[in-house]
Formats: C-alpha cells, sequence, structure tokens
C-alpha cells in the first residue's frame, strides 16, 4: 500500500507542476465566464446600432403613427416620394432601409416590403411585424364602432412569458428555468466528456512512456504491475479532480462576485423608491416610478434567472458529477491503460482506440439530444448502460431524474468499473513486458486467461 | 552456501519453451555469469528471479527459504533495456525508485549523497534525464539498482554504453560490492569481462543449462591438450614429432609456443620432451578463452 502511495504521489506530483496545468485549471473558468459576458456585452453593443427606416405608404396613411420608434428603431413618415426614386438615394439620405405598405396590408398580409441593402436582424422585422398586426386588429376592431375601444386596448393588452416550476417529491415548489437545466446539462455533459478522454488518454500515454522508456522493468521488479497501472490511474484521477474542484470554486467565486453587484445595484433603486419618498413631490415620484419600471424588468429577469440556477439541485450534481466521473474514469482508464500496454507506440494505438471512442461519442451525441427531450427512452438507457451513463445521466440530471434509474445506473456502474479494472490489469501485466510484436485483439483475449 | 537456487525451472509461452528444466545455484558473496545465446532464455530466467512473471513449474530460494514478494527489496535488478523518465529530474528520479524499494526518505537521500559523490555525479542532480548523455544515464541506472544495498545484485549487461574508463569504475565497483557481501548475477556477452569477474557460470542454450560450473575449472576441463610454454633464446620445435605446434611468438629474446600432444601423455611425459630442445621459463596447459568454449558449446549443441 506504501508503494502505491509513493506511485500516486509521483504521478499526482508530475503532473500538478506541469506549466499546461497551472494555465489549463486557471484560464479554463475564466474562459467559461468569458464564453457567458462576450455574447451578452456584443449583444449590448449590438443594441446600440440605431437604425432609421423610411415608410412609404401607398396610395393612403393608414398606418401613420403605428409604427412606435424603439431603442434602436426610428421609423420616418415619408410624403410623396416614388419608391423607385428613394431606393437609389436612401442610404445616402442615413435610411437603414425602405418600409413599403400596400394599402392592401390590411387584407394581404404580405403586401408589405422592406427594403434594404443588407439582411435585417429577425428582432426587428418580428417588431415591425407585431406593431403592425396590432394596427390591423385596431383597425378592423374600430370597424365595429365599439365605444371607448381605446381604453378597451389598453385593458386587454397583456404580454405572456411561461414560468416554470417544478415540483419535487415533497411537493417543493421550485422555480425553475428550461434555459438554466440546458445550459447545465450541456456543460456537464461535454465537461464530463472531456474530463474522461482527456485524462483516460493521459493514462494511456503515461503507460505507453513507461514501456517506450523501459522504466516499466524497473519498476515491476519492485512493485505488482497492478500496483503500478493502478497507481497511475489514481494518480491522474487526482489530477482531474483537483482540477475540477479548483474549477467550481472559481465559477462559483466568479459567479457570486457578479451576483453581489447585481444585487447592490438593485438594492440602491430599492432605497431611492421607499426611501426619501416623502420629500419628492409628485413629479419627481413619477419619474423615479417611470425609471424603476425601465431598469427592473431586466433586473428581476436577472435575478430570477439567478434564483433558479440557485435552486437546481447542485449538491446532487455536484455528487453526481463526481461519482460519475471516478467511475466513468476508472472505466475508460483501464481500457486505456489496457492499450498503451498492448502497443509498442503511439501511433499503433489507433486500431484499438475507435472501438472505445465509438461509445464516448454516441453517448455525447444522446446527451445533447437529451437537452431536447430529456424523457425520451434513448437517453433513459443510455444513462444507465455503464458505458455510456456517466456523459448521458449528468446531462440528464438538471432535468430530474427518478432515484430508481440513478440508483440502478450508479451501481450498473460500479460493477462495471471492477469488472474492467480486473481485466485491464490483466491484458497490462503481459502487455508492459511484450515488446515488437503487433498485438491483436485475438492475443489480447488470450493474455486475459494467461495465469501468474 | 548458496545464497540463491534455483530449481526445475519451466516456463512455456504458448508451445514455445523459454526455459526447460533449468536449475542455477549461486554461492552467497560470488559473482556468477549467466551466459548464453541471444533468445536462450536469459532474459525470462532473470524476470522469474525478479518475480516479474511467474515460472509454470520449479521452485526459487533466497538463503534457503522460498522466495517471497517480499524479497524484492533484498533484490536489486539493472535491467539490459534502461530505463528512467525522461523529463524527471535525475535526483528526484533516483529518490523515486530508492522509495519504491522500500527505504526511507532521509535513509535514501543520505545513501544517495555517497554514491553521487563517489561516482562523480553530484552536478546532475537538478538535471533532468533527457539532458544527460547515455553513459551517464546508465550510471544513474547503476546507482538506483545498488542503492538499497540489496543482498542479491542481478546486472543484465552492464557495461554496454559506457567508455573504457566508466567500464572500469563499474567493474571496480561490482568487485567492491562483492566484497562488501552482495552476491552478484552477471548477464553478459563480453566473456572477457566473465573471465575477469564471475567466479561461477551457467551457460543456457534453446531453454537448457548447456554448461556449469566454477570459471576455472571450465576452463581447465576445456583446455584440452594444449600447453603453452617459454623458451629461453630462439628455439624451435620439430614440427614431426608427437608435439604438433599451433603457434609460435618470440619477444624479449624468448620463444612462446602453443603446442598440441596427443591425450595419453601426461605432463611431467611433455615437459621431459621438451626440456631438451632448450631453456624452459614456464609451462602452463593453455587455457582456452570463455570466447573459445562459448562458441564451441553452442555451436556443437546446435
Amino acid at each position: 500500500m506504501n508503494k502505491i502511495s509513493t506511485i500516486i504521489n509521483r504521478e499526482y506530483m508530475t503532473r500538478v507542476r506541469k506549466k499546461s496545468f497551472i494555465i489549463m485549471t486557471i484560464l479554463a473558468p475564466i474562459l467559461m465566464a468569458a464564453l457567458i459576458i462576450v455574447p451578452t456585452v456584443f449583444m449590448a453593443t449590438q443594441e446600440m446600432d440605431y437604425k432609421k427606416i423610411a415608410v412609404i405608404e401607398d396610395n393612403s396613411d393608414l398606418f401613420r403613427g403605428a409604427l412606435k420608434n424603439s431603442g434602436t428603431l426610428e421609423f420616418v413618415y415619408i410624403d410623396n416620394v416614388k419608391v423607385d426614386d428613394l431606393k437609389k438615394t436612401f442610404e445616402q439620405a442615413g435610411y437603414y432601409g425602405i418600409l413599403f405598405i400596400s394599402s392592401e396590408l390590411v387584407n394581404t398580409p404580405n403586401a408589405i416590403q422592406l427594403i434594404s441593402k443588407k439582411q435585417p436582424p429577425i428582432a426587428d422585422l418580428q417588431y415591425m411585424e407585431n406593431m403592425l398586426e396590432k394596427e390591423i386588429e385596431k383597425q378592423k376592431l374600430m370597424a365595429y364602432n365599439i365605444e371607448n375601444l381605446d381604453e378597451i386596448m389598453k385593458n386587454v393588452e397583456s404580454n405572456v412569458s411561461i414560468q416554470t416550476q417544478k415540483i419535487d417529491d415533497t411537493g417543493l415548489v421550485k422555480e425553475t428555468s428550461t434555459g438554466i437545466a440546458m445550459a447545465l446539462a450541456y456543460i456537464g455533459g461535454f465537461l464530463m466528456y472531456m474530463l474522461v478522454f482527456m485524462f483516460g488518454s493521459q493514462v494511456m500515454r503515461g503507460v505507453i512512456e513507461e514501456k517506450t522508456s523501459r522504466v516499466v522493468e524497473v519498476i515491476v521488479s519492485s512493485v505488482k504491475p497492478v500496483q503500478l497501472m493502478m497507481g497511475k490511474i489514481i494518480g491522474i484521477a487526482l489530477v482531474g479532480l483537483t482540477q475540477f474542484l479548483i474549477w467550481v470554486l472559481l465559477t462559483f467565486a466568479i459567479v457570486g462576485v457578479v451576483r453581489a453587484t447585481v444585487l447592490k445595484d438593485k438594492n440602491l433603486t430599492e432605497i431611492t423608491r421607499t426611501g426619501p419618498q416623502s420629500l419628492m413631490n409628485e413629479e419627481q415620484q413619477a419619474e423615479v416610478q417611470a425609471q424603476i419600471q425601465q431598469t427592473s424588468p431586466e433586473l428581476t429577469e436577472f435575478s430570477k434567472l439567478f434564483e433558479s440556477a440557485m435552486n437546481q439541485p447542485w449538491g446532487l450534481i455536484i455528487f453526481s458529477f463526481i461519482f460519475y466521473f471516478i467511475t466513468g474514469y476508472l472505466l475508460y482508464a483501464s481500457i486505456f491503460a489496457a492499450i498503451g500496454s498492448a502497443v509498442d507506440n503511439e501511433t499503433e494505438t489507433q486500431q484499438f482506440m475507435l472501438p472505445v471512442t465509438i461509445p464516448i461519442i454516441l453517448a455525447l451525441m444522446v446527451a445533447m439530444g437529451t437537452m431536447q427531450n430529456p424523457e425520451s427512452s434513448l437517453s433513459l438507457w443510455f444513462s444507465i448502460i455503464p458505458l455510456t451513463s456517466p456523459i448521458v445521466m449528468i446531462a440528464r440530471i438538471p432535468f430530474g431524474v427518478p432515484a430508481w434509474q440513478l440508483i440502478l445506473s450508479m451501481g450498473l456502474m460500479v460493477i462495471t468499473f471492477i469488472l474492467f479494472v480486473w481485466m485491464a490489469a490483466k491484458i497490462y501485466r503481459t502487455g508492459i513486458l511484450m515488446y515488437g510484436k503487433k498485438t491483436s485483439w485475438k492475443e489480447m483475449w488470450k493474455w486475459l486467461r494467461y495465469s501468474g | 552456501m548458496a545464497l540463491f537456487e534455483a530449481r526445475n525451472i519451466t516456463k512455456q509461452f504458448g508451445t514455445l519453451y523459454a526455459l526447460n528444466n533449468v536449475s542455477i545455484s549461486v554461492p552467497e558473496q560470488s559473482i556468477f555469469g549467466l551466459l548464453g545465446p541471444n533468445g536462450a532464455g536469459k532474459t525470462t530466467l532473470i524476470r522469474i528471479i525478479n518475480q516479474i512473471t511467474g515460472p509454470d513449474s520449479g521452485e526459487l530460494f533466497l538463503n534457503g527459504q522460498k522466495l517471497k514478494p517480499e524479497d524484492v527489496t533484498s533484490i536489486g535488478y539493472l535491467p539490459e533495456e534502461r530505463g528512467l523518465y525522461k523529463k524527471m529530474k535525475v535526483g528526484e528520479q533516483a529518490l523515486y525508485f530508492a522509495r519504491l524499494k522500500g527505504l526511507s526518505k532521509a535513509e535514501a537521500m543520505r545513501r544517495l549523497k555517497y554514491w553521487f559523490g563517489k561516482l562523480d555525479m553530484i552536478d546532475w542532480w537538478g538535471k533532468k534525464v533527457e539532458e544527460l548523455s547515455k553513459g551517464m544515464q546508465q550510471k544513474v541506472q547503476f546507482v538506483t539498482t545498488v542503492l538499497h544495498e540489496p543482498r542479491l545484485l542481478i546486472f543484465d549487461e552492464p557495461f554496454s554504453g559506457f567508455d573504457p574508463v566508466n567500464t572500469n569504475v563499474i567493474k571496480n565497483e561490482i568487485l567492491f560490492l562483492r566484497e562488501r557481501g552482495a552476491t552478484v548475477i552477471l548477464s553478459t556477452h563480453s566473456m572477457g569481462s566473465v573471465e575477469e569477474l564471475c567466479d561461477n557460470i551457467a551457460l543456457i542454450n534453446k531453454a537448457k543449462t548447456i554448461l556449469e560450473g566454477k570459471v576455472d575449472d571450465i576452463r581447465m576441463q576445456w583446455a584440452g591438450d594444449e600447453y603453452e610454454i617459454v623458451f629461453e633464446g630462439d628455439v624451435t620445435l620439430p614440427g614431426n614429432g608427437e608435439l604438433k605446434v599451433i603457434e609460435k611468438h618470440s619477444e624479449d629474446n624468448k620463444s612462446i609456443i602453443r603446442f598440441k600432444t596427443g591425450s595419453n601423455r601426461n605432463t611431467n611425459q611433455i615437459l621431459a620432451e621438451a626440456v631438451s630442445f632448450g631453456r624452459v621459463i614456464s609451462f602452463n596447459p593453455a587455457l582456452p578463452s570463455m570466447n573459445d568454449i562459448f562458441i564451441r558449446v553452442v555451436e556443437t549443441r546446435n
């Protein structure tokens, strides 16, 4: 046992001290955060992209004033200009495009054109369509001569956004977000794939290094081959866990900082709302009120997302992730170790790698499908079958998994990894001392049955 | 008394015999040469002694006791194909191997300092192995092999890759280790060093022991009817009689002659005949080199 710990120590220390490890460990969470922040910033700056659109109506002014300016769109109604003339000059005049509305629009939904040099963003189109649809509805309603129509319209106006809630077995209601669950499934599944593959193949490279440099013969004259193999596998597993835990801590730290700054802003607005209210006159109050209304929808949305993210079963997710990482890694690392022991150099690994890669890739594909449909029977089976379960189950957990499935999957995983480690040890023992012979699957099967 | 003994060792790979009923006995505090052509089964036997693989049948004894897994700490092994972690620092690596052999960190450090000083290697401590030359790497490996002061040392081709100066250094170290009580199994193709170092040998060919015993006895045994005689001045033996000259050369006013006689004569009779040709300075049975014996034995067997 003492010797195994010596081996584990070497495997661990030589890797943790590498520059590439240190850089990866610190950089990855920052990159991850950047991946989230950069698109947000990008989108924010894009919104500043201000568009002026010329609106021409064909012999009517049914829609005059219907298109209200938004933060990024300004509509300018132009009379007495032919569309064909404007087509040539609109760019010089500073317009993004021309919205040409036919008087037939009320009855013919596609009697409208947006002429521009660039493909307009879908959001802008939706905005315009929305406005015009409302206007048409309003005009059609007006034909019924309803009294106080404007008031009624204001009254019925609504904006629907579905909020999802998940009930657990105890009936506890938690606000959740499918978006967050999807993100977690994606990140979890992909991270698992990366870690298992990355550290699994590190085991293989380590074994090949020892075999080609012939260090192995010196070591197995001091320790049993199984001890060397397990020492290497465990040492590298600890490297992986160290990296993962640092990632988790750093990510939570970054999230914590972001959350703290956002909440501070929110508190500030709350103070201005409740605090010096009495000192303000009505006008000022209205102004503040308007300001809050402008800013708070985004804020509440943001804090809701946070709340939803915090409501995820983090304990279960992290526990399962570590469990599946350890067992899945042990399973694949032992296969990789056996392959490494059977070959003389890295190029020879190709023929053995394919059958190992297939279940991993398959698992990743199913995991991606799981995000669309977590309840599919494909996802269910792949999350129970040991070779694919680490990746698929991790993708399923944020959506909620029945306890029996989790227990079955974990149980099978434990049994399988023990079996694989045992088989790998037998192949490894023979393989590492075998040189110059091209190994086949048949040969490995023979080694499996050697004794002593 | 034998420090190490292997009795009736057999090891098969599929239908091929790597070792077929091989026995060796290594006396304590001696150097034992394990000889044989390539592919004879030497490496397999060494691996079995190191308990890297197990024999199909047969028994191994260390110091009269059956060989146990814990005995790896009493054995030091320098494999023919040297292996060190290329990217690891020399000192760290030596320490690692010492720890694997069961030495405490403090003890390992103490001994490493001694050996690194003795073999003039102190400057290499913080270097990576890949920065060293092949001979330097060999030296590091030699130190890691002997560091835990094992009772039984197994050297597989210990001199390959060394220049003559370092070969001599290592030879002296091996003799010094024997002096201090170690027993050595030496597997080598360099027959010169066998004559120089070994007390006993076993020659394995095609999975079987074909020659075994003390080096001196074996050479005497294979001497046959060849003698070497040295005369004062220029002496010529007649080419016809009982004495057949094989080789003659002169130096410093002496004639050195190797000759062969009929097998039915003893040394007294031969000497009596020889003195009639001139003044004899020395007379010896001409011992064949281990190289000759090796080739003759292996070739007749084939």
